[in-house]
Parts: C-alpha cells; sequence; structure tokens
C-alpha cells in the first residue's frame, strides 16, 4: 500500500480553481519532487496536504487513513511534517529549543509538573536534551545549539526546519523549495542532508523545488503542474525531456 | 558539547537566582532600614502597593513579552481578585480569627476568580491579534471596573441579596449589613497584607513565571508568539497555550488585587486604581524593563513608582521629569547609539576583557 494517496483533490478560492484534479502516489521511502512554473499551485497543495486549506473536492489517504479536511495539529499527529517557503523558524528561540519544540508531543509532562520542577520534569528534559541534540548534531548543528535561531546563517536555518520538522517524528516530509536563496554549494550540500535524511531516518520526502539540478540530481518520481492541473507525472528524466514540460516552463 | 549544553542551562539557572536575589537582598535592605527608623512614613506606606505594582508588571510580561499579545485590561483582572478576595476575607473575618490562614484563602480565592475571568474573557479575545486584542482588552477591563461600581451586595439572617440599583433596593433586614456598596465598594477589610507577605507574593510570582518560561509549556507559548503557523506545523495546539498564558496572567494580576485590597481599609473600584490609567501604567513598566525581561519589569515597577515620590522636592516640574526619565531610558535602551554604547561599556565585557588578558599573560 502506498504511503500517501491523493485522489482527485481540488480547491476554489471564490471563481479561482487553484487546483484541480490532483492525483499522487507516493510510496513508502520514495523520494518524490512536485514542480511547476510560478503560480502553478504547488504550495497550495502543501497546503492541502497539511491542511492550511480545506480541499473542496478529493481525498487523501496517509498510511490507509482518511486525513481529508482534518486540522493542521492533528495531520501533523498524524504523520506529515513540513518546511515552509520563506523560512519560518521560531526567531528569539535557540536553535536547541526549536528542536525541542518539535518535539513538543512526543515527551510530555504536564504544566504543573513543570511550574513546581518536579523529578519528572527533569528526566524528561533531560531526554528532550539528548534527543534533540542527536538531531542537532545530524544536521552539524550541534556547535550552534545555543545561538538564537534567528542568528544562522541562511542555509543553517534551512536545516533547523528540517531538523524541527523531523522531530515531530513524520511518516513524510514535505519539504517546500528548500534550495531556494541557496548558492551553488550551499544547494550540493542540501542534496546530500536530503538523500542522507531519506536514507538515515527511512524517510518519505516530497519536495517542491526550482533548482532543476536538485529535481534531477535526487527526485526518483516527478508530478508536474500548471495552472492547477497536472501536466505530466513519472520518472525523473522522462519528465524533464517531456517537450510539454519544456514549453510550459519556457514558452513556446 | 555536552558541556556547552549544562553550561547553557547554567545560564539561565544563574541568571534566575539573580532576579530572585534581587528581590530577597531589596527586602532585607528595606528591613533594616526600617528597623535603623531611616525609612518616612510616606515610603513605608508605598512598600506594598510597590510590591503589587511588582506582581503586576511581571504577570504582564507573561502575556506581552512571553506570549506576545498586547492585553490592556490587566487592572480588570487586579480588581477581580481583589474585591472577590475582599468580600471573602470580610464575610469570614469573624469565622476564621487567624488572618494568616484567611489571608491565604483569600489570595487563592482571587486568583481563582480572577484566573476565571481570564478564561472568560480570553476566548473571544484571543482570536484577535494587535491592536485589536488591545482594544478590546481595554473595554473588558473598563467593563469590570464599572460593572463592579453597581453592585450592591448584603447580608443578613436570610443569607446574601444582590442588586444592581442601590443598597435599598435589596431588602435588607435592619441588623442586616452592607458588604459591598456600590460606588463606594468594601470598607474594614482586614488588613492583613504587609511588605513581607508581599515579598513573599513576588518571589512566588516570579517562581511560577521564571519555571514557565523555562518548561515544555513556555517554549510552546514562545513558539507561538515567534511563528503561529509554524508552531501550528509541528502540532503545537494555539488556542490551547495562548489561553494557558492569558489565564496564568490573569490570576496572578488577581494575587496582585488580593494584595491590594488587603492594605486598605476602603477599597472602591476609581479609574484610577482599576481603569486602564492603571493598565497602561503597568504596561509601561513592561516596556520600560524590557519587554519579555522579567529582571527588567521588576525594576521597572520599583523605580517608576519611587520616582515621582522621589521628584516630589521638585514640585511643578515633577512630572515633567518623570516623562524626561522615561525617554532618557528609552533612548538608552532602545536606540542603535545606546545601544552601542552599552555594548561598548558593559560590565560583563569589562570583566571578560580583563579575564582574557590574565588568561594571555
Amino acid at each position: 500500500m502506498a504511503l500517501l494517496e491523493v485522489k482527485e483533490l481540488g480547491i476554489s478560492f471564490g471563481g479561482l480553481r487553484a487546483v484541480d484534479d490532483f492525483h499522487m502516489t507516493i510510496e513508502q521511502g520514495q523520494l518524490y519532487g512536485l514542480i511547476g512554473p510560478n503560480g502553478a499551485g504547488k504550495t497550495t497543495v502543501f497546503n492541502l496536504l497539511t491542511g492550511v486549506y480545506k480541499p473542496t473536492d478529493g481525498y487523501i489517504l496517509l498510511d490507509g487513513e482518511n486525513i481529508t479536511g482534518k486540522k493542521t495539529i492533528e495531520i501533523n499527529q498524524h504523520g506529515i511534517a513540513r518546511t515552509f517557503q520563506n523560512i519560518r523558524l521560531f526567531d528569539e528561540l535557540t536553535v536547541l529549543d526549536n528542536v525541542k519544540v518539535g518535539l513538543h508531543n512526543h515527551y510530555s509532562y504536564s504544566t504543573l509538573t513543570g511550574i513546581l520542577r518536579l523529578p519528572k520534569y527533569y528526566k524528561i528534559e533531560k531526554e528532550m536534551d539528548a534527543r534533540a541534540m542527536e538531531l542537532l548534531k545530524v544536521f552539524d548543528l550541534d556547535q550552534e545549539a545555543d545561538y538564537k535561531a534567528s542568528n544562522l546563517p541562511y542555509g543553517k536555518q534551512r536545516k533547523l526546519e528540517i531538523a524541527r520538522a523531523l522531530a515531530t517524528e513524520p511518516k513524510l516530509l514535505l519539504l517546500d523549495e528548500p534550495a531556494a536563496g541557496m548558492n551553488p554549494h550551499e544547494t550540493q550540500e542540501l542534496m546530500k542532508t536530503i538523500r542522507f535524511v531519506r536514507d538515515e531516518f527511512h524517510m518519505t520526502i516530497l519536495l517542491i523545488e526550482h533548482d532543476m539540478k536538485l529535481v534531477s540530481g535526487i527526485c526518483e518520481e516527478l508530478t508536474v503542474l500548471n495552472f492547477g492541473q497536472i501536466l505530466t507525472e513519472g520518472e525523473t528524466s522522462t519528465v524533464l525531456n517531456d517537450p510539454k514540460v519544456i514549453t510550459a516552463y519556457l514558452g513556446e | 558539547m555536552r558541556q556547552m549544553n549544562i553550561k547553557a542551562l547554567n545560564k539561565t539557572t544563574k541568571s534566575n537566582i539573580v532576579t530572585y536575589g534581587i528581590v530577597i537582598l531589596a527586602y532585607l535592605i528595606m528591613e533594616i532600614l526600617m528597623r535603623a527608623g531611616v525609612v518616612s512614613s510616606l515610603l513605608q506606606g508605598l512598600l506594598v502597593p510597590l510590591c503589587t505594582y511588582v506582581i503586576l508588571a511581571v504577570s504582564l510580561n507573561l502575556t506581552v513579552g512571553i506570549s506576545g499579545e498586547l492585553s490592556l485590561g490587566h487592572a480588570g483582572f487586579m480588581c477581580v481578585g481583589a474585591f472577590s478576595s475582599a468580600f471573602f476575607s470580610k464575610c469570614m473575618q469573624e469565622v476564621i480569627p487567624v488572618s494568616g490562614i484567611r489571608f491565604f484563602l483569600a489570595i487563592l480565592i482571587g486568583a481563582a476568580f480572577a484566573a476565571l475571568f481570564g478564561v472568560v474573557v480570553g476566548i473571544p479575545v484571543l482570536r484577535l491579534r494587535g491592536d485589536y486584542l488591545a482594544i478590546v482588552t481595554l473595554a473588558f477591563g473598563e467593563i469590570i471596573k464599572n460593572v463592579v461600581n453597581v453592585i450592591f451586595l448584603g447580608k443578613d439572617s436570610r443569607g446574601f441579596h444582590i442588586s444592581m440599583k442601590d443598597a435599598f433596593s435589596m431588602g435588607l433586614e435592619p441588623e442586616g449589613e452592607v458588604i459591598i456598596n456600590g460606588p463606594q465598594g468594601i470598607t474594614g477589610t482586614p488588613n492583613d497584607s504587609n511588605f513581607l507577605v508581599g515579598i513573599i507574593l513576588i518571589l512566588i510570582t516570579l517562581f511560577i513565571v521564571i519555571n514557565l518560561v523555562n518548561s515544555r509549556t513556555g517554549r510552546a507559548i514562545m513558539a507561538i508568539r515567534d511563528n503561529r503557523i509554524a508552531a501550528e506545523s509541528v502540532g503545537i495546539h494555539i488556542t490551547k497555550y495562548k489561553l494557558l498564558a492569558f489565564t496564568i496572567s490573569a490570576s496572578l494580576a488577581g494575587v496582585a488585587g488580593v494584595l491590594y485590597a488587603h492594605n486598605l481599609s476602603t477599597l472602591a473600584a476609581q479609574s484610577k486604581n482599576f481603569g486602564y490609567n492603571m493598565s497602561i501604567m503597568i504596561l509601561v513598566f513592561v516596556v520600560l524593563g524590557g519587554i519579555g525581561n522579567i529582571r527588567g519589569s521588576i525594576i521597572a515597577a520599583v523605580v517608576l513608582t519611587l520616582l515621582p515620590e522621589l521628584l516630589r522636592s521638585l514640585n511643578d516640574y515633577r512630572m515633567l521629569m518623570y516623562a524626561i526619565v522615561l525617554i532618557a531610558t528609552m533612548i538608552f535602551t532602545s536606540s542603535p547609539g545606546g545601544q552601542a554604547f552599552r555594548e561598548r561599556y558593559s560590565l560583563k565585557r569589562l570583566i571578560g576583557q580583563r579575564k582574557e588578558t590574565k588568561e594571555a599573560e
């Protein structure tokens, strides 16, 4: 059974049909790409998958469970985590605390335990610290654990966002333009990181990207969106050589 | 690396211990000065209100600094705490003669009622953000104060009577007693609070706020403040944590109200003690002390309460000077020039440099 199955998904904003008859099947462990020209509706699809928007039609199955129309929080608890096109970190918190917020639902003690500093507080906080440091180490951020998140350089902020998303222990990770604003060197490094995350965490990853080098370098399958509809889909090399796709990107 | 982690932990713990230490030290100094008899009676009378303001400033900092919501209704929650607890103390004056126990219960009741109002006000109001939230909380604060002003509550052998019109329409028996007398408020509240109690309450408030901030709940609250959408995407329940912060903040303001009420023989809801003037004054403490900076709001509350008294000798120019001091502080703490100056001449850096040179030797 596929990890993510999307059928006939659609949303209208008033008279505008932003996404229409969208479908997608992603297998466990796949690295899947969603591409398309600006305004094609890629981020809208992400927002539908994560419950930011409620779809007007269709359904979304995650691991066989119907998550259509659920709230963002519930969908996260079902196992979808995401990063954002414009980085959204908790700027005033430390790098470590950013990841610890991601761990929020997996390590729990009550507010009163926290205020009264009962033994459970120390025990769980220690576990959280250890787990968060482990994740930071994977992304080579452990030296900056005490920095304020906003003081990190751009590339590291992107990495921290991925680390935070992984802290919620998702089944499916959505990356919205992870290479946006990165230089070629940083992009190279990011590709390595994404591949590493997939192999190390056995993660299934769906990403939106404009950087074709990155897409062709790591994605196994692609879906191309144009004007809210699927233009074509299939294996990366076939799709990228499809004249329809080239026309959509470059024009006639 | 593990070590670095421990160091970071120690840094916050250390700074918290300093905060507690400042409060205790201030108490000891005042106590010694009072024993020595150098403190004027005017200043002595100011000590309990000072504690009230510090608690209010710390609790509002939880809403404004930690939760990031601009609330201008804090005096309203203080009002709820003050009246509910004063009512309780007055009724129980004969039943519980030990003032310590009575006051302890009064604090719990004041905190509980203020928390209840926090929830009731918070549920509709926290849907708003920014200026809109400020406007609505301001209105709620005024509503609470004005409603308290028209409550008449009396007790006789048949039980409690309540009216929103006047004292006569309650239909009390001749030997009945009016407890809350509308705009005249509650008279004869037992005088249970003193400076020591105030300091203890400050320490408890600090304990609650500081520990909350450095816990899982506090992280969630600050995450929502920093980025609501991202917080939601990692599974943080926005409404729950915002409401929680608002309620705890309201309940602590209620405790400040209890302290305030039990320091006065007559408690009446006027615009100068429970109106928006008060709410804005608390906000000034928080802003001037640094939004989110708990130690700062304590210091700001103390300085800004004492300043008008210290400037009393300037007579007519008093408020003028007050404004100048406020502006100067803001420039010093927030302007780029002021920050550069502070960085260059900060105590920490001067000490650090000395250490470095020592190490180099």
